[in-house]
């Protein structure tokens, strides 16, 4: 690992006036301590975003669940509230990585990295979540742009995110078995309205299938999307699940999802 | 006092290692350490046209740079392959040179072509990015079935073929197979593995000027042996002069049985640069050059009569190598592997066949069963076949092929001295509860869900001997233990074992048996291996041997010590030696009812005087001192053997399989301490369906290793098992005085097949290849679907 500055940031302005081209913010490292090791990354300054007060705790109203960005996923899985909000959220935050991972990762440092199989970008998609950043609030439905890309800007900060409560909801994972990241996760979630299909680790960036949503809007039952026959041509195909076999993935994960709605 | 040979004594090793106190090469800081990095191919195969180390030299806090230069100067020698193997047609296998440090040619990735040695762990890293290395990148070799038609790797090794060996009979197998009413045929993979020991590898070489004595601290499974290869064919230094201490090792499942290149530069370098120099692999180093497992191709066919009877076995195996031959890596497929085909089972005629290929992969050697998890998964997937072929139930197609008198002279090699393999077989099922397995079929498939049982009979030959043996099929060194049992004068007692403990519990087993031969409590008992200057020579640890053969070193130093202890205990009470008896730690005279304790007999053997006689306590002709050595050569393997049956629900939408039971009954003869036993067969169980169920090393066309971390390679989590179900059947091994089989290797060597066999029998008798995944039982269970609606 090449030497870096460390700077501890005390709220959300001095973080982001940290921030350069050459620096990351620093959450659980998860992803940044494993990637300046293996010299894939390197950074000139990493700035500690924990030691900010505003950035963690979960909050929850009649409408939504806001967490904010620096919370572990240990905290989101352990939290009464969350489970009796939103059940489908808490097992998601349950079924990341393994005990030591979801001790360290937070929230915020998944979506900022955007990973095209972790967990919590569907939850985003399927819940209407917002993303408050330090400027601006931003859909999630325009926050997610493209592989490891965000709408994030340099030196922005995620301070929150905030899932709309659906009627019902699930998320069903998946999961690669050595990295346990989702080979295909679906997120199910049926608000007044309209039904959510978001489906994580298929491409190359989550994503709501807007054949299932309609099908899933029209009738809500796992029948009505059965036997679906999804283009598989813009699915990823890797050592671990050919883009065929993902394609069958979505519709059975789906079809789980609502079965256990 | 009550014998603790079969009671679950409390591991003495466990309060170090549960508290963070053990001691790992890893742990281990020597004054002015250097640290090393190696400079490894990122090609699998290449000449090297240019090493410039000018601006790596320049980087800070760097002591030296070596390359395969100097090594060859300095008349360093190579890595070697343990076991001569002869191919069919008499001639000697074929193996190329492997130089510590690559000079010239690179044959994998990772293989070493610079050493950097800095003041720093991040300086070495530093300048050893600046060597600047120009390949020439060759089409690399990485297919194991396609090797022998690959580019040459090796100049002079035709084909890439190491050697073409056959065991058995060609002639009187075509004899039987001419006589059969049906030939079942199979097309096999064993998938090949990295063992992936929780400790990396490491080691610390130090050099002492004065003494010019090199220390090497590394992570080795026999010391002994490794200072021998080291020594004899690496030309580091005299064994006198060299000095291996493997401390606490963590698991190496044969990974750690090589001398590898490490081991040799930092010894020699350490004397180079007069300081000493630590080495710790880094998890993607160990991926890389650690030595893998398995990686068979094969095509198998029993011939068999329309009841089921078995009349002739053939066997036609391609085995991986990997880009050079090293210790056990020519004997595993070989010997280790041929025999043990045939299974359980009596069939009157049989052959083996392996053509052992080099490609540019990591070495391929011993590995966690060795040779006898390919035999196994051989036959057992092939009878398996056979019962399904021939509609007669798996457990009775076993049974009725299996020896019915022991010792039973198997096919091939083997005299199997006990064993009851019927017993086991009906213990198992009933564990299993077999019967009732229809009705669970149908629970899951009123779920959706396909459901199968399969089933695995297996023998193991573990504790590999005797030497003249092994030595007239090629083996470069003999396989007895050695063990010596020292009392100090105060009667506690130091045990020097030559087998190595990296997992095995040796110092709670070894205490067990030397307490119960001696009467000396447990906890007076310290077992010592793992350091050259601590005994006078050991073997090591693979292959199921420490127990069968180290443990009975030590029964034997230990009845010698009893032996003395008669004469003198006879001397001391002016009796008979005939009629002195040993009991619980106490030589009584049989006559007069007089006794000694072990303990006084002991401090009369080291003060052998009284005040104011002219008396000793020793009898003529015997030395002062209490202190006996043992080198045991057994007169045979020892074979444990056993049934296990797993169950499997597969959900075909997904694929995905899961493990719903897993009964293992074993035959080790007798069990020193049941709790270790248990340790060893659920470590071998996690292992073996490991690589049934998730592991898998895969390598692309060009070389590259692309299951490099646990982000693609499956390392088996605890959520992946059920509870496992064991029980034992139990016939003594007849070669030896304690009646001990091993245990090690049995879960590794009979889950795949009994695992495998569930799942394609949950599918129909669909084949697929380990690993299980997902994706495959995915396409099988959509093809069932197509041939069931096809049938209806
Ligand atoms: C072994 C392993 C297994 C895993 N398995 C899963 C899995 O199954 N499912 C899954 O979804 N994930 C998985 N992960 C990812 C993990 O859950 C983390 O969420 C992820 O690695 C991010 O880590 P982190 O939160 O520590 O962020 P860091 O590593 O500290 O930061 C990651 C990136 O996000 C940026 N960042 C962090 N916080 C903010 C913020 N508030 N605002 C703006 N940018 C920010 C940083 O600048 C950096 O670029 C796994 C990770 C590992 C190491």
């Amino acid at each position: 690992m090449k030497d870096f500055n460390y700077h501890s940031a005390k709220d959300s302005k001095e973080a982001s006036k940290l921030a350069s081209s050459s620096s990351a913010f620093l959450a659980g490292g998860m992803t940044t301590i494993p990637s300046m090791k293996l010299g894939l990354a390197t950074y000139k300054d990493l700035i500690d975003i924990k030691n900010i007060k505003k950035l963690s705790g979960i909050k929850v109203s009649g409408k939504s669940v806001t967490i904010g960005a620096a919370t572990k996923h240990v905290e989101v899985s352990n939290s009464k509230d969350v489970k009796k909000a939103i059940p489908s959220l808490s097992s998601l935050a349950e079924g990341i990585g393994d005990p030591q991972v979801r001790n360290r990762g937070t929230i915020g440092g998944s979506i900022a990295n955007n990973d095209p199989s972790a967990d919590y970008p569907s939850a985003c998609i399927a819940l209407n979540a917002t993303i408050h950043t330090n400027e601006r609030k931003i859909e999630a439905a325009k926050f997610f742009k493209g592989m490891f890309e965000t709408a994030l800007k340099k030196g922005e900060l995620i301070e929150a995110i905030e899932f709309q409560i659906p009627e019902k909801s699930s998320y069903q994972k998946h999961p690669n078995p050595a990295s346990r990241y989702a080979i295909v996760g679906v997120y199910v979630a049926k608000h007044k309205g309209d039904v959510n299909v978001a489906v994580t680790g298929a491409k190359s960036c989550v994503y709501n299938d807007k054949d299932m949503s309609k099908a899933l809007t029209g009738n809500f039952s796992s029948s009505s999307i059965d036997g679906m026959d999804l283009d598989s041509s813009e699915m990823n195909t890797d050592m671990h699940a050919s883009a065929e076999f993902r394609a069958s993935l979505v519709v059975t994960q789906a079809k789980k999802a609502v079965d256990a709605c | 006092m009550a014998s603790l040979v079969g009671s679950r004594v409390e591991r003495k090793e466990d309060k170090r290692f549960l508290t963070g106190k053990g001691r790992y090469t890893a742990d281990i800081n020597l004054a002015n350490q250097t640290y090393a990095i190696f400079v490894r191919s990122p090609h699998a195969r290449a000449s090297i046209k240019k090493l410039n180390i000018d601006k790596a030299l320049k980087s800070s806090g760097v002591v030296s740079i070596l390359t395969g230069k100097e090594i060859a100067d300095d008349k360093i020698g190579g890595l070697i392959a343990g076991w001569a193997i002869r191919s069919e047609d008499g001639t000697e296998m074929k193996c190329p040179g492997n130089p510590p440090l690559a000079k010239d040619n690179v044959n994998f990735v990772g293989d070493p072509v610079a050493v950097v040695i800095a003041e720093s762990l991040a300086e070495a890293k530093e300048a050893a990015e600046k060597v600047e290395v120009d390949y020439k990148v060759l089409k690399a070799v990485t297919s194991t079935a396609d090797a022998m038609n690959g580019d040459t790797i090796h100049e002079g090794i035709d084909k890439n073929l190491c050697f073409d060996w056959l065991l058995g009979d060609r002639q009187k197998v075509k004899e039987a197979f001419d006589k059969a009413d049906k030939v079942i045929s199979i097309d096999i993979i064993n998938n090949r593995l990295i063992p992936n020991a929780m400790e990396p590898r490491a080691c610390v070489a130090d050099y002492n000027a004065a003494s010019e004595e090199i220390t090497l601290y590394t992570t080795s499974q026999n010391p002994h042996l490794s200072r021998l290869i080291m020594s004899a064919f690496g030309n580091v230094a005299p064994e006198h002069k060299l000095r291996v201490v493997a401390p606490d090792v963590g698991g190496g499942f044969g990974s750690k049985i090589n001398v590898y290149n490490e081991d040799i530069v930092c010894s020699w370098a350490a004397k180079k640069i007069n300081r000493a120099i630590k080495w710790v692999a880094e998890r993607s180093e160990s991926f890389l050059t650690d030595i893998h497992g398995r990686d068979h191709v094969t095509h198998a066919e029993l011939a068999v009569t329309k009841d089921g009877k078995f009349l002739g076995f053939k066997n036609e195996t391609i085995a991986n190598l990997g880009a050079y031959a090293r210790v056990f890596g020519t004997v595993t497929p070989t010997y280790l592997f041929g025999p043990c085909a045939t299974g359980v089972y009596e069939i009157p005629a049989a052959y083996t066949n392996v053509k052992a290929v080099y490609t540019n992969t990591a070495p391929v050697d011993a590995y966690r069963g060795a040779g006898r998890p390919e035999a196994t998964y051989t036959i057992e997937r092939l009878v398996e076949k056979a019962s399904m072929e021939l509609g007669i139930d798996k457990t009775e197609l076993r049974i009725k092929n299996f020896p019915t008198a022991f010792p039973f002279k198997q096919t091939l090699v083997h005299t199997v001295d006990s064993g009851d393999y019927v017993a086991g077989m009906e213990k198992a099922k009933q564990m299993a509860d077999y019967k009732g397995f229809e009705a669970r079929r149908k629970e899951s498939e009123a779920k959706g869900k396909l459901r199968g049982i399969g089933v695995t009979s297996y023998f193991e030959a573990c504790g590999i001997a005797p030497s003249a043996a092994v030595m007239s099929l090629g083996c470069g060194v003999g396989l007895w233990e050695s063990a010596e049992v020292r009392f100090n004068p105060t009667g506690q007692v130091t045990v020097y074992t030559g087998s190595h403990s990296h997992g095995q519990s040796h110092q709670t087993t070894f205490a067990q048996i030397a307490a119960d031969e001696l009467g000396v409590p447990i906890e007076n008992i310290d077992i010592v291996h793992g350091d050259t200057d601590k005994g006078t020579f050991g073997m090591g640890t693979y292959g199921s041997r420490s127990l069968a053969v180290g443990g009975i070193a030590i029964v034997n130093a230990c009845k010698k010590i009893v032996e003395k202890g008669k004469r003198v205990t006879a001397k001391m009470l002016e009796a008979n030696p005939e009629d002195v008896e040993f009991k619980d730690g106490e030589f009584i005279v049989s006559k007069s009812n007089k006794k000694k304790t072990i303990g006084e007999v002991a401090f009369a053997c080291y003060l052998p005087g009284v005040r104011d006689e002219m008396k000793s306590p020793l009898p003529e002709g015997d030395e002062p001192g209490l202190k006996e050595t043992s080198f045991y050569d057994p007169s045979n393997f020892s074979f444990p053997a056993g049934t296990h049956i797993a169950e499997v629900e597969i959900d075909p939408e997904t694929g995905h399989v899961k493990l719903e039971k897993y009964t293992a009954c074993d035959d080790f003869g007798r069990i020193i301490n049941p709790m270790v036993v248990e340790g060893q067969v659920h470590g071998g169980l996690a292992q073996g369906i490991g690589q049934a169920l998730y592991e898998n090393a895969e390598y692309d066309e060009t070389g590259q290793l692309m299951t490099g971390s646990y982000m693609d390679y499956t390392m088996p989590r605890a959520d992946n098992f059920p509870e496992f179900n064991i029980g034992y059947t139990c016939t003594h091994a007849t070669t030896n005085p304690l009646g001990v089989k091993g245990c090690g290797e049995a879960g590794a060597i009979a889950a795949p097949p009994t695992v495998m066999n569930a799942v394609i029998d949950a599918l129909g008798g669909q084949e697929v290849t380990m690993p299980a995944t997902a994706e495959k039982v995915w396409k099988a269970c959509k093809n069932l679907k197509k041939s069931n609606a096809k049938a209806a």
